[in-house]
């Protein structure tokens, strides 16, 4: 199994949910977080002083899928969150060795 | 970070109003001696002849005529006793005013928290830049056009405001007043000075309705250009039909119906008008992004903050109470020893509205609904603000009961009826209820009251004719704001645009408009 994170704008975050929705999981995490990109953020004035907006703010969804799943999830993620501009984020994956589902005790793919 | 066009015009505009302010009071301050001259010092507004025929004292002319002449110290002690009338009608109607303007902060409080966080610092400049602005307005005409005539009825609990005297009238009938633009001249008066203040916070109160009807998408350029025409055009025109002397308060002297439209403390100058305008605006506007299905169901877009919307609606319960008490003018005589049972009805009415509107909410969804009790108490407080100085203890809670659940109704269809977007409920609380005000007072006010004279009865105490001119005030304040509000918005969206880029409204208005987060400065680099 592997990790999906992706971290999206948040006003995508309605319509990338509806889009693995689609696709189907087991279950998701969502945190806001704050960030920039290559790009370094924008600039803006405060009392008369220049300074920079390097902190974004993004929403980051994680989710944990079989791998068969995840070019779908991957897929759906892209579909729903590119804008094409600057800003639209970044997914990353990684592997996961184990799941334990807490109410049962199930383990692995049956856990998701 | 470039600045922009807009930028430009308002700065140097307003430099160009500053200087002709300027001009103003070196060029326009002196009344010819044979007009009635304003009063700077104070010592020459009132005298003893203020206090012919006032209650209870009751004093006759005829007396005072013989005091003057044959009791000189105790015709000076009645121009003491005079002074000390208007000073503690002075006091009152400050005191109340100072209240209401705290109520813009309540305004401000309920509004940014019935919105998004990403919209809670545009919001908040909104509801912050709303009181100089219609402040501005105001000053350079608003009052003239509104209060221009007021001399002409006469201001008893002030001094009688005897040089506010041009009223334009067509047939007898009062449109608008034409004295104290820029408050030049005459108006530079210990007594002018009070009105202003005590009805500019009562415009300004009309003028923060529409920034919630239109919050989270509104651009502030166009917000600017409307902050300063409500206070200028839209409020003062129909607060001179009712408060003015104008042809809505003539309509029981000329027409024969009851004592003519009244409106004790404004449930329909300030909060109709100010609610109908929100109606045409949100609509000019269009709803939020996400707000509608394509079947037209809406979907829910809850505020970010309870908290700070329950803090806000306390201010504005808080404030109400120099709303509508304050709306006396005055302490003594002129039967407005009310004045505490103005500030009863006020409070009843409110805690009565809030119950009915929790009640009803948690009997339709299984709990009460927090932010719809919270538009609950406000619509009480709006209701009974026209009847509140005309009505008992238990009409005031019959009336904010019955307002508690209105409100509710009023949400319901101003959403899924009318497809109208309105993030905070002021169309429903403010439009609705404001009507359901000016109503109450042609069916409860019951005639146990007697301000110098006026007397109100509705139809459940035997004036029909009072309703129909309740009615009459109920529409002609539709008409004027909803239609001025639609033709203006409409207006200022074809020359420069109304809405923000949807862009900007998905990222939140903080950063694209006023360039800094309502929350999480912290983050910023030190």
């Amino acid at each position: 199994m592997k990790k999906v994170e992706a971290i999206i704008r948040p006003d995508k975050l309605g319509s990338v949910k509806a889009a693995i929705a689609a696709v189907g999981y087991g279950g998701l995490t969502i945190t806001q977080v704050q960030g920039h990109g290559k790009q370094k953020g924008v600039k803006e004035m405060y009392r008369g002083v220049e300074y920079t907006v390097d902190v974004l703010q993004k929403v980051k969804i994680e989710i944990v899928v079989p791998d068969a799943d995840v070019e779908k999830i991957i897929d759906a993620v892209v579909g729903a969150g590119r804008t094409g501009s600057v800003g639209d984020g970044k997914i990353f994956i990684s592997d996961i060795r184990d799941a334990v589902r807490v109410r049962t005790g199930e383990r692995g793919d049956k856990a998701l | 970070m470039k600045s922009t066009k807009a930028g430009h015009w308002i700065f140097w505009l307003s430099i160009i109003g500053i200087v002709a302010v300027a001009i103003i009071g070196l060029t326009a301050m002196k009344t010819p001696s044979d007009q009635i001259q304003g009063d700077t010092t104070g010592n020459a507004t009132g005298s003893a002849e203020n206090l012919v025929g006032l209650a209870p004292a009751d004093i006759s002319q005829s007396q005072l005529d013989t005091a003057a002449t044959n009791e000189p110290f105790a015709y000076q002690l009645a121009t003491a006793v005079n002074e000390n009338r208007l000073a503690s009608n002075f006091i009152w109607t400050l005191i109340c005013g100072f209240l209401v303007m705290f109520m813009q902060a309540g305004f401000a409080l309920a509004e940014t928290g019935f919105c998004r966080a990403k919209h809670a610092g545009h919001t908040m400049f909104m509801n912050f830049m709303i009181y100089a602005l219609g402040m501005l307005g105001f000053y350079i005409c608003g009052f003239a056009l509104m209060m221009g005539g007021v001399g002409l009825v006469g201001v008893s609990n002030l001094g009688g405001l005897a040089q506010l005297n041009k009223e334009f009238t067509i047939g007898g009938w009062g449109l608008f007043g034409y004295k104290g633009f820029f408050l030049s001249g005459s108006s530079y008066d210990v007594s002018v000075a009070v009105m202003f203040l005590f009805q500019m916070v009562f415009m300004d109160t009309t003028a923060t309705v529409p920034t919630g009807a239109m919050a989270e998408r509104w651009k502030t350029l166009p917000f600017i250009i409307y902050g300063l025409f409500v206070g200028a055009i839209i409020y003062p025109i129909f607060g001179n039909w009712v408060w003015g002397g104008g042809w809505l308060s003539q309509l029981g002297t000329k027409a024969g119906l009851g004592v003519g439209y009244v409106d004790f403390a404004g449930s329909g100058v300030v909060h109709a008008i100010g609610g109908w305008t929100a109606l045409a605006g949100a609509i000019v506007l269009g709803p939020r992004l996400g707000k509608f299905n394509k079947d037209k169901t809406p979907n829910a877009i809850p505020g970010h903050s309870l908290i700070l919307g329950a803090l806000g609606v306390f201010i504005l319960a808080f404030g109400w109470f120099g709303f509508n008490p304050g709306s006396t003018l005055g302490a003594s005589f002129s039967g407005n020893l009310r004045i505490g049972m103005v500030a009863l009805t006020t409070m009843l009415s409110c805690a009565a509205s809030s119950l009915t509107s929790m009640a009803y909410t948690w009997m339709k969804n299984g709990k009460p609904d927090f932010g719809m009790t919270l538009n609950g108490m406000l619509a009480g407080l709006v209701a009974i603000t026209a009847p509140s100085g005309f009505v008992s203890p238990q009409w005031a809670i019959v009336i904010g009961g019955v307002a508690g659940v209105w409100v509710c109704f009023a949400v319901w269809f101003v959403e899924n009826k009318l497809h109208v977007d309105d993030p905070v409920g002021a169309i429903a609380v403010h439009g609705f209820n404001g009507a359901l005000g000016q109503l109450c007072v042609g069916l409860f006010a019951d005639g146990t009251m007697n301000y110098n004279g006026l007397v109100v009865k509705g139809l459940f105490y035997g004036d029909a004719k009072q309703l129909l001119a309740q009615v009459i005030g109920m529409v002609v304040a539709f008409v004027w704001a909803f239609g001025i509000g639609f033709v203006f918005f409409k207006i200022l969206d074809k020359t420069i645009g109304m809405r923000v880029s949807p862009e900007a409204e998905l990222a939140g208005l903080d950063i694209p408009e006023i360039g800094a987060p309502g929350y999480g400065q912290e983050l910023m680099p030190a």
